[in-house]
């Protein structure tokens, strides 16, 4: 079947298998920054936007996605530039596999509640499994970015 | 994996009603559940086109359509307001946010699963579903019949006066209940739904008239004996039917005293 | 002891790929392979323990775009062995590619490889498969000498005499021991003995097995796979294909995490085999499922520990038995057993009078096992520290008071740790910094909240090893480039540990540039220098001292070059940061002359290869404090804090020692609470996804406070020992200690979910 939709602002048309998974469709479209990490929609590694929602690719068809907008980590380069300086100097982004999914997720939070508590992280994030880091390097990571965009915002 | 032979977005319910008949047509919700079935689907129908995806408010309840998210039910004001925030509370644990932002109501009631927070909460605020062939009928009635090739419109939730208290036991915070367990306080009744029994959720009234005296320390002691004794449980990998019985007891009793103290608070 | 003032060991620096991680670029093998090779999966057998009576693939074949399904009568009959160790291998030969004895759920029947997944989902649903059941061994109790073999087969080998006998079930035994102990024990106080169980846990690192296979061009078979060990997988699928090492080669790319999975050969062989016979370019990545259910988890162990104790609390005596369960084949089994022992009863070693360690790993048809972070040191560790908890509870001794009377202090020999002298061992200044942290005099055993839970506290110890003693082999590879800057060539692998960093810092510290100034390449079997591979806490211990001695010697090179631009002798040269001078001062030559001049005209190599080996494996050790509160009604476990307080030697790279223990303090955690591998009646695994097989979310954790307190490894890079696995060893038996205090009752067996913890109140109160 035809689709058509916008992926990182980029407007695409392609015939696809109807039980094809977006995960997948967005992987072949070049975007590898989306990842599996398993097929039960657990582990929040495949976080993408859909319509500026984070939600699991893994749990979406492509079709379902027609005529509307997907943006993934590689639409998003400058904010994971940014944001992810944090992490980088906690060590906290360890093996690497899940962080575009965390990456996504918490720019998503970021944009969602600018300003948000501890236990808010906790909870937003809570979908974004790592068997790496301990999560208290991404925790550390968030606090202190949230910490410069405060200090940012105090100065305008 | 699922494999799917056709996809179509429905234009209208009766559309999607019509090519739900045959057996081999599924509805797709938010897919979470269903793309894990080991089925092949003929044809998979997406109600997503139908404007579903709303809660609406009118004087006397609140209109919850199939497609709404978890993630919205989360987050509404009015539902939460109602029901104390146990509407919150009932969908914070599962998964995550990303998960909840796909997951809908209809996919999580339709279901009927037996770990679902979301027929457990909804059984216990004396929701409704709106079925585009039976009809409006009870949840709680909803919950008992079988599966058949009808299609969940709406969920309907009646703006009753109510004090709700929404536990659940949960071996990690986000993994499925080892049991659930809604109370609901209104003016004419309580209800005490229990769910992930791992069997699908019941409700328990007070037929003993445990709490006729009012919910004190005691009584909701006393109810959470009657629940334990009362409620049929079962074992499976997250719990033994023992251990359900014991929390059946004590979630019961926990959430019937914290209705008391919200009581004494006003 | 010389101290340096260090510029960049134990700073925070940021690992090299950090950013190409965090902004998801593509640097896993799915990402980098082509996207039109084959895809293989396997076919995995639904029975314990099967005989294959029949298999057609007529059908199968059949279906478009399948290019080739392979059953066990297309494969070698070369017993190998999956694991990745320096040969000759401890673990037995005992694997075929194929074979035609299934030995557990999930076992390989055949191989598919077609030109898209959904022709090959197709075939594998059409092979034909008739199968003889037969009685699988699923109790590891009984394996041993039991009536059913897993490996009756005449061409199994073991290598090593590690104690194997297939005819027995027996993958290894022995016994290590020291001094009287029945003499000992009897002349003890108090006995006490007790039997832990702890399962056979799943690694979950987030990137699944996986691997690419494709031919290069000189002919050659090139695997680019997700693995900790690139020179063993060139002779494991030597061993299996029966090709040549020659004609192979192996390269990694980023790993999406190991823990020890990857040090094993889970998915290579397969995509190999097709490669080498299609001569096509193939992938297999596992899915979930079956990273969960064929791929290498834990050993699960069954250890039954005798202590014998004066009534002051002085530890006389240790006995230890490990029954170990490999699974249906031997990978690790017999090295894993070791550290069950050999890494819990030196802890002890203070007034240790008498030791003995027994084990035996049997065969069974379950899920094979492999290497988990920590390697048998985490449930050896488990059982005696609870039972040293328990000690103390019957003597009414403070728990840390019964360490500090007992522990192992630097300068002690150990018998129990192959008579090798503690030359760098800070566990003393760990209890007593964490004591401080954790407030752990001022806090009650347990407490009453009145609020329907109580608070508890509990505390462990842990030691692990740095590296294979006399085994392990590190190599370096370090070389001046144009203009000075260095490339550092490795065959140990980063998995997001962040070793490409630390060891190039160890690099930036001796040639005293900064550690942008280092390019790291590595692993690859062809180009990079012998390494045994990242396991065993061995990189920054062993190939960090490979990376210290190799830039030494290039200094010495510089100076050729150096003096003889200068005109003068080699002897009063002078090195500085940034070039050499004369000792008078009176002449220099900069670094990018040097480097300029040693590509033109230059007869002294600028590039030099170093190979290490350290014949002892200092222990790092460390202690964990927990406090955590239990609901009386309903069992649940809430961690409130948790103290760790590491000897890692000199930490590398002070923000990746503090990650890796925050990381493994969480697995350890997942271990003591809710991760379990359960077996159905048939032998199927019940947690065969992240929906069964629940790992720690970040709502399930408490604060982790971790601290250092280094001692000085004059073996080691710049002080360093390892800090890799020792990290998951505390919070199991920690945990369980402070469950204990909160509810009078003590668990034996992992994880300790809510139920068991209830049921535990229940039965005690009863």
């Amino acid at each position: 079947m035809q689709i058509e939709l916008w992926v990182n602002e980029k407007k695409i048309s392609a015939d696809i298998e109807p039980d094809l998974l977006l995960i997948d469709f967005l992987r072949k479209q070049g975007c590898k920054s989306v990842k599996r990490g398993c097929e039960t929609a657990n582990c929040g590694l495949c976080t993408v936007f859909l319509d500026d929602k984070p939600v699991l690719s893994c749990g979406v068809l492509a079709a379902r996605a027609a005529g509307h907008r997907v943006v993934t980590l590689e639409g998003l380069q400058d904010e994971a530039q940014e944001f992810g300086a944090y992490i980088a100097d906690q060590g906290a982004e360890q093996c690497g596999f899940c962080n575009p999914g965390l990456m996504m997720n918490a720019i998503a939070m970021f944009r969602e509640n600018p300003d948000p508590t501890e236990e808010e992280i906790l909870e937003y994030l809570s979908g974004n499994l790592c068997r790496c880091s301990g999560y208290e390097g991404q925790m550390r990571g968030i606090q202190s970015y949230l910490a410069y965009k405060r200090e940012k915002g105090a100065s305008k | 994996m699922i494999e799917i032979a056709k996809y179509v977005k429905a234009e209208s319910l009766e559309e999607a009603y019509e090519l739900n008949q045959k057996k081999s047509s599924t509805i797709i919700g938010g897919m979470l559940w269903l793309k894990m079935q080991k089925k092949r689907v003929g044809t998979a129908i997406d109600l997503s086109g139908l404007g579903l995806d709303t809660i609406e408010e009118t004087e006397e309840e609140y209109r919850i359509g199939a497609m709404v998210t978890l993630r919205q039910i989360e987050q509404h004001a009015g539902l939460n307001a109602l029901t104390c925030g146990a509407a919150k509370e009932s969908v914070r644990h599962i998964v995550g946010v990303q998960f909840r932002n796909l997951a809908t109501v209809g996919g999580s009631l339709f279901g009927r699963y037996g770990f679902s927070d979301v027929l457990t909460f909804f059984m216990a605020v004396g929701a409704k579903v709106e079925l585009y062939h039976r009809g409006i009928i009870p949840v709680e009635e909803f919950a008992r019949l079988p599966y058949d090739r009808d299609l969940l419109v709406r969920v309907l939730v009646p703006k009753q006066t109510q004090k709700t208290v929404y536990l659940s036991q949960r071996n990690t915070k986000t993994d499925f209940p080892v049991l659930t367990c809604c109370v609901c306080s209104t003016d004419e009744e309580v209800r005490c739904v229990i769910g992930a029994r791992p069997a699908r959720a019941v409700c328990l009234r007070d037929e003993n008239g445990i709490l006729k005296g009012g919910i004190t320390p005691e009584s909701a002691a006393a109810f959470g004996t009657y629940a334990k004794e009362k409620i049929t449980t079962g074992s499976n990998l997250r719990g033994s039917s023992e251990y359900r019985s014991i929390l059946t007891g004590v979630l019961a009793k926990r959430a019937l005293t914290a209705i008391a103290s919200m009581e004494g608070e006003e | 002891m010389e101290e340096k003032k260090l510029s960049v060991i134990n700073k925070p620096v940021r690992k090299k790929d950090a950013m190409s991680l965090l902004c998801g670029k593509p640097v896993y093998v799915d990402d980098i392979v082509p996207s039109d090779c084959l895809i293989v999966k396997i076919l995995h057998s639904p029975y314990a323990h099967a005989l294959i009576e029949e298999i057609n693939t007529a059908a199968a074949m059949k279906v478009p775009g399948i290019e080739a399904i392979y059953t066990y009568k297309d494969v070698p009959d070369n017993r190998f062995t999956m694991a990745g160790q320096t040969y000759p291998e401890a673990s037995p030969y005992d694997r075929l590619i194929l074979d035609r004895r299934v030995r557990f759920v999930g076992d390989a029947v055949a191989i598919v490889a077609g030109a898209t997944e959904k022709a090959v989902d197709k075939a594998l649903k059409l092979i034909k498969v008739k199968y003889q059941v037969l009685e699988p061994v699923l109790d590891f109790h009984k394996a041993k000498d039991g009536p059913v073999l897993v490996h009756p087969e005449d061409n199994w080998k073991a290598l090593c005499p590690v104690g194997a006998d297939n005819k027995r079930n027996l993958c290894a035994s022995g016994v290590d021991e020291d001094g009287d102990l029945e003499g000992v024990m009897e002349d003890c106080d108090l006995v006490l003995e007790h039997t832990y169980h702890t399962k056979a846990d799943s690694q979950a690192m987030m990137e699944t097995f996986r691997t690419y296979t494709t031919i290069d061009p000189y002919g050659r078979l090139h695997v680019i796979s997700s693995t900790q060990i690139v020179f063993h997988v060139r002779r494991i699928l030597s061993n299996a294909l029966g090709i040549p090492k020659s004609m192979i080669r192996v390269t990694k790319p980023r790993i999406g995490g190991g823990f020890g999975a990857k040090q094993s050969c889970v998915t290579e062989v397969f995509p190999a085999f097709v490669t080498w016979k299609t001569k096509k370019s193939t992938k297999l990545i596992y899915t979930r499922k079956e990273s969960q259910t064929a791929g290498s988890p834990r050993h699960e162990m069954e250890l039954k520990v005798r202590l014998g104790a004066m009534k002051d609390g002085t530890i006389r005596a240790i006995d230890l038995y490990t029954l170990s369960n490999t699974g249906a084949y031997g990978e690790h089994g017999p090295t894993t057993v070791g550290l069950s022992g050999h890494k819990s009863i030196p802890l002890y070693n203070g007034n240790l009078e008498a030791f003995r360690f027994r084990y035996d790993v049997v065969y069974t048809n379950v899920q094979a096992a492999g290497a988990y972070r920590g390697y048998g040191a985490t449930q050896g560790i488990f059982a005696l520290e609870s039972l040293v908890n328990e000690l103390a509870d019957r003597l009414s001794m403070d728990p840390v008071a019964i360490r500090e009377k007992n522990m192992v202090r630097e300068g002690q020999v150990a018998a129990s740790y192959y008579n090798e002298q503690m030359n760098a061992c800070a566990l003393d200044r760990c209890v007593a910094r964490a004591k401080e942290m954790f407030h752990w005099d001022e806090k009650p055993l347990a407490q009453d909240m009145g609020n329907g839970k109580i608070r508890a506290k509990g505390i462990a110890m842990a030691m692990q090893g740095s590296g294979i003693s006399g085994m392990d082999v590190g190599s370096a590879t370090i070389k001046l480039n144009d203009d000075g800057f260095y490339a550092l060539s490795i065959g140990a692998a980063d998995m997001g540990t962040g070793c490409d960093t630390t060891l190039a810092q160890i690099a930036a510290e001796c040639l005293e540039c900064s550690v942008d100034n280092i390019v790291v390449y590595g692993a690859d079997s062809d180009s990079s220098p012998y390494d045994s591979g990242s396991y065993a806490s061995s990189t920054t211990y062993v190939t960090g001292k490979a990376v210290e001695k190799a830039c030494q010697e290039l200094r010495e090179h510089m100076m050729v070059i150096a003096a003889d631009i200068m005109g003068c002798g080699c002897e009063d040269l002078v090195v500085e940061p940034d070039g050499i001078r004369t000792a008078d001062g009176g002449k220099r030559v900069s670094l990018s002359e040097i480097a300029n001049r040693s590509m033109n005209g230059n007869t002294e190599a600028v590039q030099v290869t170093v190979t290490h080996s350290s014949p002892i494996s200092p222990p790092p050790f460390m202690a964990g404090m927990v406090e955590l509160e239990v609901d009386k009604e309903t069992g649940a476990v809430e961690l409130l804090d948790y103290v760790a307080v590491v000897d890692c030697g000199t930490p590398i790279n002070s923000n990746l020692v503090r990650v890796q223990t925050e990381g493994g303090l969480v697995q350890g955690i997942g271990m003591a609470l809710y991760e379990d591998i359960t077996y159905s009646s048939k032998g199927k695994i019940a947690e065969s996804s992240l929906m069964q097989y629940k790992i720690p979310t970040r709502e399930d954790i408490c604060p982790l406070r971790v601290d250092f307190e280094s001692s000085y490894e004059k073996t080691g890079p710049f002080g360093a020992k390892s800090i890799g696995e020792i990290v998951i060893n505390t919070p199991a038996p920690a945990i369980a200690h402070a469950i204990y205090n909160a509810t009078g009752v003590w668990h034996r067996e992992l994880p300790i979910t809510p139920e068991k913890v209830l049921m535990g109140i229940l039965s005690h109160e009863n």
